[in-house]
């Protein structure tokens, strides 16, 4: 049973869209945990390594060559802020998959600045993730996580890592970097799965 | 990791605002009484969930500003949902909910080592509490906060701030006016401010995105290992 806050109204939008206990911002809030890093994509490479082992490296051109979509996506991050369509252009994981067997259940997102994320392989297949290297029609500014950053909106925003530098399959769970921090270990905004135990 | 974050579910409870005190014209420092507070670390946040009469809740995130007991100093935004209230309505007696402590990463874990605290604005908040929790641990570790304004009147916590304390530099940026003799001209943060800084130290920076993003480069740039300094953004809405 909550408790009744004398005197508050609230601004409630009451948009069918806004998972609990998040609010609506036209704005794009930055957060990271540490200094943007500074990625040319000239250096910018990007790795999927399976649990066998076997690997496949894209540098930034061979990258831009493969088939690009234009996700029109909700995004929530657990800081309870919200943004309805916004507009975004990468590469499906499906695509990237194709060239690497997923062959584990878990994947650890790894990133230049040495940030990482986990979520299970399945929530990135089938159409659901993305390496984004476009926002809004322009390329993807550093502090939003250019030159490429993962985008998995069905989940809190902290699993769309930035910088994203590449993925390792692994056959057992294993806690990334805000996993081991406290938060939530898969996220799902509509059950609203921010912290441990939630 | 850190004992707090690691202690399982963390369910909402009951906090009672028991005082109250006006930090500047647009911000107030909310004591609660919070049965069971289990401790947090310096710079950790708890949740805030309001319920208005016909169910609608909305939640926000504070960080608390006390080393023991449960502070929080909320800056009124104009226009936004949570803040006014908390920083205009809620009167001492009356009850909120709560969660927390929550986070494990922008925390002060104690130690010797020196530490640079650098924030913009009410960016401050997590850093006092790491202030706080320095004098109470005996203010061995060389601690230095840089703390930018924009004016005299805006400063959070000054009467404590001007005290001296063992261990503890304070250095006031003025962005927009600064008070009579100051040396420094009023002006954002920039790399003089930053030079003198012990180095190798780990580096606390918390504010608005722009200042964030300033700071921790300029940081970078003269020297500071990046996986030392750790960051806290307010985004340009919320509250």
């Amino acid at each position: 049973m909550s408790i009744v806050s004398r005197g508050f109204h609230g601004r409630r939008g009451g948009d069918p869209a806004l998972p609990p206990g998040q609010y609506l911002t036209e704005d794009f809030p930055v957060l990271s945990a540490g200094p943007t890093p500074r990625v040319p994509p000239a250096a910018w490479t990007f790795t999927i390594t399976n649990a066998a082992g076997a690997s496949r490296r894209w540098t930034w051109r061979e990258y831009l060559a493969l088939p690009a979509e234009r996700p029109h996506v909700d995004i929530h991050c657990v800081t309870k802020w919200s943004k309805l369509g916004t507009d975004w252009e990468g590469v499906s994981l499906d695509t990237l998959f194709e060239e690497v067997e997923p062959d584990a259940p878990y994947a650890m997102i790894e990133c230049y600045g040495g940030y990482t994320t986990n979520l299970p392989v399945e929530d990135l297949l089938d159409g659901k993730a993305w390496v984004a290297h476009g926002f809004g029609g322009e390329p993807l500014h550093p502090e939003h996580g250019g030159p490429a950053r993962l985008l998995v909106p069905h989940l809190y925003f902290w699993k769309s890592a930035k910088w994203v530098s590449g993925i390792r399959l692994m056959d057992h769970d294993e806690p990334g970097f805000w996993e081991a921090a406290g938060y939530h270990n898969y996220g799902d905004p509509w059950r609203e799965q921010r912290y441990e135990g939630d | 990791m850190a004992r707090a974050a690691v202690r399982g579910r963390l369910t909402w409870t009951a906090a009672r605002l028991a005082a109250v005190r006006d930090e500047t014209a647009s911000a107030r420092t909310l004591t609660f009484a919070v049965p069971d507070w289990p401790g947090h670390l310096p710079g950790q946040h708890v949740d805030v969930r309001l319920t208005a009469e016909d169910g609608y809740v909305a939640e926000r995130s504070y960080s608390l500003a006390s080393a023991e007991g449960v502070e929080l100093t909320i800056q009124r935004v104009p226009d936004g949902e949570v803040s006014p209230y908390l920083a205009d309505v809620l009167e001492v007696g009356d009850e909120i909910e709560l969660r927390g402590p929550v986070g494990g990463w922008f925390v002060w874990r104690g130690g010797t080592g020196p530490v640079v605290l650098v924030g913009g604005g009410s960016g401050i908040v997590p850093l006092m509490a790491m202030v706080r929790a320095h004098r109470a641990a005996g203010g061995a570790a060389p601690f230095h906060l840089l703390y930018s304004v924009r004016t005299p009147r805006d400063v959070y916590y000054a009467a404590e701030l001007a005290e001296p304390r063992p261990g503890l530099e304070v250095t006031l940026l003025y962005t927009r006016e600064a008070p009579p003799g100051h040396a420094r001209p009023p002006g954002r943060i920039g790399p003089d401010d930053l030079a003198g800084l012990a180095r190798p130290a780990d580096c606390f920076v918390c504010g608005p995105t722009g200042f964030v993003e300033a700071t921790s480069t300029l940081l970078v740039d003269l020297g500071h290992d990046p996986r030392r300094i750790r960051t806290e953004r307010f985004g340009p809405t919320g509250a």
